[in-house]
């Protein structure tokens, strides 16, 4: 019997593998019209080759395993990073079932969203019953400070007008006049993840700093994360600016919300940026955008409607890390301090001890725009060369820029940049063009199977290893965590192929 | 000399405060939405023939629902695990993004080549595609599947809100695409929209399998291509997902009492075990709310009787045997007798170490569509008691059904909101919650053990006797684990 040893249960990674299972298995095959094995090994083999390849990019309306999600996600990754607020999706409830969902297996930690549930008879009459219900029992039951509505593709297919509807929610008494409803259009069918969090972004400050500019600035420096999900580099961007003695409001800080302390007691709005640090942005000294593509029109707005200057610094890797400092310095006149200069230090140090086993090291990489631009920045420094480099959610001007800091250095020239491609074509990419190293999200573990490529786990979704969100990538430190990552990775896959006694483990050295 | 009867009552009845805890939680509710909730929740009362609540009603906007929509329910339960077949996420990226991979419905094969259960093929809609429509778009896409996945035994297509709402032609496309192909193209109307819940997505799905997958079986057979010979003891497997090998951990069992299981719809299914379905001599249904409307159609159309069975814990486990023998000759129910017998020492063993270390433990469950019964039971065996329990999509019948598994003053909860499901722990402060992931992480900072009820948590399987020996070891694992003991400060604890 399966389960022999009660002290040892065997779960599905044994349990399937005894062999009253894999006789099952071979069983059920007269019943599944399966093809021949020699026909799926042939088939397999095919779709390894060029021939494949070229096929597989021909491609126009198939889309197969994307990198990248829907507006939605992103508007409300923006939106729990403001005190007391309840994001509010408006449209058909299952999206918002996924959202909650998705964020959850990352972070392991709760989300709370709620949507305006339009059914048939939304899709025929409109919506707004549904908002002014909505906003009623959410305000009602939830007690947040704001309410952040964003839509699905079913509201914008049908045309529904947020600002009229919030509007009316207010004139019938759902929620007080006075109470923050920003709202953002984010049908699902434009742009990607990113895309709906500078939507949200943008309507949330919109809302807040309406009426609130002042004569003075407050003498403070905003930052705007983007759509970051390594809490550590929230944290982390704080203790710099700490530890430089600069003022700042971070627009806006999820690091609680999405890393609450487990103290035995669950509240529903850890954290957050307080709406009067929110609202008196609009006063701040300048702007600075840690992400590009994440904020495009956030900076436009804030340049624009704010007259605030806004600048992107990307803190990754040494050079990225150093331009943000004295960016920061230049901007405040306070000086870069001796402790972060050590740490700087300390982190070339790593780079200098771990550079023989990166020099040379071909990688593939995908993920969205601004990830995979900090990525670049860091591998080119530490003598790696980036090979493909994927971006589902890909512009013109991520790819220009992309282009640019690849032609700056001799690592960087024979890489090849696939906008608009999808986890399929880099499949067809690892087999034919094979690379040392994958660097990707969760989805990656799929190509590892297939291509055998060594991979680590950077960007968002990471579902299947735990407590890498908990770290930073950004900063000296954050160097040093991505350097470990990659370095050990490299090294374990090392002493994987070199484990055989003796047939392979000439080489399974104890000092690398 | 007994005292008066009212002298007894002066203590309210587990069911009286029960009901004092719904009427505290509808309190916060504005009064137009309190009167829709109101109905949706209530305390069984023994020698009822329901649970007393209203269910497969709209959710309230603005609660915090744990529902999904119709294409869930199409998508990523009854289509998805088909693993021969390429299920296109129709419409824009997020749907089909997001229910990538998320269930975890296990199965054989080569992905990519022969298999695509962990992919998601979508047409990735743009702004143009709603506005000129997506028919054409799906065509090309249809072929570019059939190039690079010539292995596909079939397509399926996943409608999401926006095809519905600009009218497309879905249909129109599979059928000149089947033409051309060979080969079966489903179109499924399941966009989110539509209905309450997932549960809509499931008859929508099942309504397509018998429009457009049992015609091709009865023309097959007709024409004696089928490549099949039935036998007296074929049964399918009907609304098994799979979930970490659930079907794998039951099809053992009915294998070893002498039954041919010829179908497993949907955990590691294929088109053609559909095929082969309206040939079985029974169908053996496990989630009654997903699969019960193609099983009464096949009662209907081929004469083919079905069971509603459960695998969970040992006591379900003989009785669904015996139940499922009886449907058949003495052969085999000798042989549910021997394999139930065989099985027993497994199963003391697991009692014998678990039992002592969970007995009299109370449980809050709130799952989707057949646990928040089936697993009742299981705890029971265990020696657990459920003491509230609820259906993210169940329907009338689901809450009859539940009678039978619940005891008097049992706290029931249909799509319960976040808000309340909060309120009903606090006051009741189970010392398990065996829920979904939306809820896990809430109830854990509560410091209350949590159990996921869909996914298992990542592990299972958690039917059959195999099954059973995991559930206790996780049941176990959840409840004792010392980690719960380190929450809060010591000096706070003091204080």
């Amino acid at each position: 019997m399966a389960q022999n040893d009660i002290n040892k249960i065997k779960d599905h990674a044994e349990l399937f593998q005894q062999p009253e299972y894999q006789e099952l298995f071979q069983a059920k095959k007269e019943f599944e019209c399966g093809h021949e094995s020699e026909e799926v090994t042939q088939m397999a083999d095919w779709t390894k080759t060029w021939e494949y390849r070229e096929k597989n990019f021909a491609r126009q309306a198939l889309t197969v395993n994307p990198a990248k999600a829907c507006q939605p996600l992103g508007a409300i990754l923006a939106a729990v990073g403001f005190e007391g607020t309840l994001p509010f999706v408006h449209g058909s409830q299952g999206c918002v079932a996924y959202f909650r969902s998705h964020f959850t297996r990352h972070f392991k930690e709760p989300f709370s969203a709620v949507s305006s549930s339009m059914t048939e008879d939304a899709a025929v009459f409109g919506g707004m019953k549904n908002l002014i219900e909505g906003l009623a029992v959410s305000y009602n039951l939830y007690k947040p400070k704001m309410i952040a509505v964003c839509t699905t593709c079913m509201a914008e297919v049908i045309g529904d007008d947020l600002q009229a509807f919030i509007r009316t929610s207010k004139e019938e008494g759902a929620v007080p006049e006075e109470f923050p409803v920003p709202y953002a259009h984010t049908p699902s069918f434009v742009g990607s993840h990113i895309l709906g969090y500078d939507n949200m972004m943008k309507g949330i400050l919109s809302n807040l700093t309406a009426g609130k500019k002042k004569e003075t600035t407050n003498g403070k420096i905003n930052f705007i994360p983007g759509f970051e999900t390594y809490i550590g580099n929230l944290r982390e961007i704080k203790r710099i600016a700490n530890v430089m003695g600069i003022e700042y409001t971070l627009l806006a800080d999820n690091s609680e919300y999405l890393d609450s302390p487990n103290n035995g007691t669950y509240n529903m709005y850890p954290g957050g940026t307080k709406l009067e640090d929110a609202a008196d942005s609009i006063n701040a000294e300048a702007t600075i955008a840690l992400q590009a593509y994440a904020t495009t029109k956030t900076r436009e707005y804030i340049e624009h409607e704010w007259h605030q200057k806004t600048y992107v610094n990307r803190p990754v890797g040494i050079r990225g890390t150093d331009e943000f400092l004295m960016k920061l310095s230049a901007l405040t006149g306070k000086p870069i301090p001796q402790e972060l200069e050590d740490e700087r230090g300390r982190a070339v140090d790593a780079l200098t001890d771990s550079q023989a086993w990166l020099h040379g090291k071909r990688v593939a990489m995908y993920g969205d725009p601004d990830l995979v631009i900090g990525l670049t920045q860091f591998l080119l420094e530490v003598g790696a060369e980036p090979v493909h480099i994927l971006v589902s959610n890909s512009n013109e001007h991520f790819e220009a820029e992309l282009r640019a800091l690849l032609d700056s250095s001799p690592f960087g020239q024979g890489a090849t940049i696939h906008g608009g491609r999808d986890l399929w074509h880099m499949r067809s990419l690892l087999f034919t063009e094979p690379v040392d190293l994958l660097i990707g999200n969760s989805y990656g573990k799929y190509l590892w199977r297939d291509t055998k490529t060594p991979f680590v786990r950077i960007g968002y979704p990471i579902f299947d290893r735990h407590h890498l969100h908990r770290y930073a990538t950004y900063g000296y430190q954050g160097t040093i965590n991505l350097l470990n990552w990659i370095v050990n990775t490299l090294l374990d896959e090392l002493d994987r192929n070199t484990i055989i006694p003796s047939k392979t483990d000439i080489s399974y050295d104890l000092i690398r | 000399m007994t005292p008066p009867e009212s002298a007894t009552l002066s203590k309210p009845t587990p069911v009286e405060e029960k009901k004092e805890l719904i009427q505290e939680a509808l309190e916060a509710y504005p009064e137009k939405s309190r009167k829709k909730r109101e109905k949706h929740l209530n305390v069984y009362e023994e020698g009822k023939s329901d649970c007393g609540v209203k269910s497969n009603i709209k959710s309230i906007p603005g609660t915090m629902t744990t529902r999904g929509c119709a294409y869930a329910g199409s998508k990523g339960v009854v289509w998805g695990p088909i693993k021969d077949m390429v299920h296109i996420s129709h419409g824009p990226v997020g749907c089909g993004y997001y229910s990538w991979s998320g269930r975890r419905n296990y199965y054989i094969g080569t992905t990519g080549i022969d298999s695509f259960g962990t992919m998601q093929f979508t047409s990735d809609f743009q702004e143009r595609d709603i506005v000129f429509g997506g028919d054409k778009k799906l065509a090309k896409l249809i072929d570019e599947i059939e190039e690079l996945f010539p292995l596909n035994r079939g397509i399926s297509i996943q409608s999401e809100c926006p095809i519905g709402l600009i009218g497309d032609d879905i249909e129109a496309v599979a059928k000149k695409k089947s033409k051309e192909t060979g080969k079966t193209v489903v179109p499924v109307r399941c966009e989110g929209f539509r209905g309450v819940s997932q549960s809509l997505g499931h008859h929508i799905a099942n309504d397509t399998i018998r429009d457009w997958v049992f015609p091709k079986a009865d023309k097959a057979k007709k024409e004696g291509t089928l490549g099949f010979e039935p036998g007296p003891y074929d049964v399918a497997i009907i609304g098994d997902y799979n979930i970490g090998g659930d079907a794998w951990s039951s099809r053992i069992l009915l294998e070893e009492i002498g039954l041919r299981v010829v179908a497993q719809w949907s955990g590691d299914g294929t088109l053609h075990e559909m095929m082969l379905t309206p040939s079985v001599k029974l169908n053996l249904v496990h989630c009654y709310r997903s699969m019960n409307y193609i099983s009464r159609h096949m009662e209907e159309a081929y004469g083919i009787p079905w069971l509603e069975y459960n695998f969970f814990g040992p006591t379900k486990i003989a009785a669904s045997l015996r139940e499922i023998a009886a449907k058949f000759d003495e052969t085999i129910q000798a042989k549910a007798e021997e394999v139930i017998a065989k099985y027993e020492a497994q199963t003391k063993a697991v009692l014998e170490k678990y039992r002592s270390r969970l007995e009299g433990k109370t449980v809050a469950l709130m799952v989707g569509g057949l646990r928040p019964r089936h697993v009742v039971p299981a705890f029971e065996d265990l020696g657990m008691k459920l003491i509230g329990t609820g259906y993210e999509f169940g329907h009338n019948d689901d809450y009859k059904r539940t009678t039978h598994y619940v005891e008097n003053g049992t706290l029931i909860y249909d799509d319960v909101s976040a808000y309340e499901f909060e309120h009903f722990v606090k006051a009741l402060k189970p010392d398990l919650i065996a829920s979904g992931i939306k809820e896990k992480y809430v109830f854990q900072k509560m410091a209350l053990p949590f159990r996921q009820m869909h996914s298992w948590d990542y592990s299972g399987p958690y039917h059959g006797y195999d099954g059973f020996a995991i559930f206790a070891r996780d049941m176990d694992l959840a409840l004792n684990s010392p980690t719960w003991s380190l929450i809060g400060a010591p000096w706070k604890k003091s204080e």
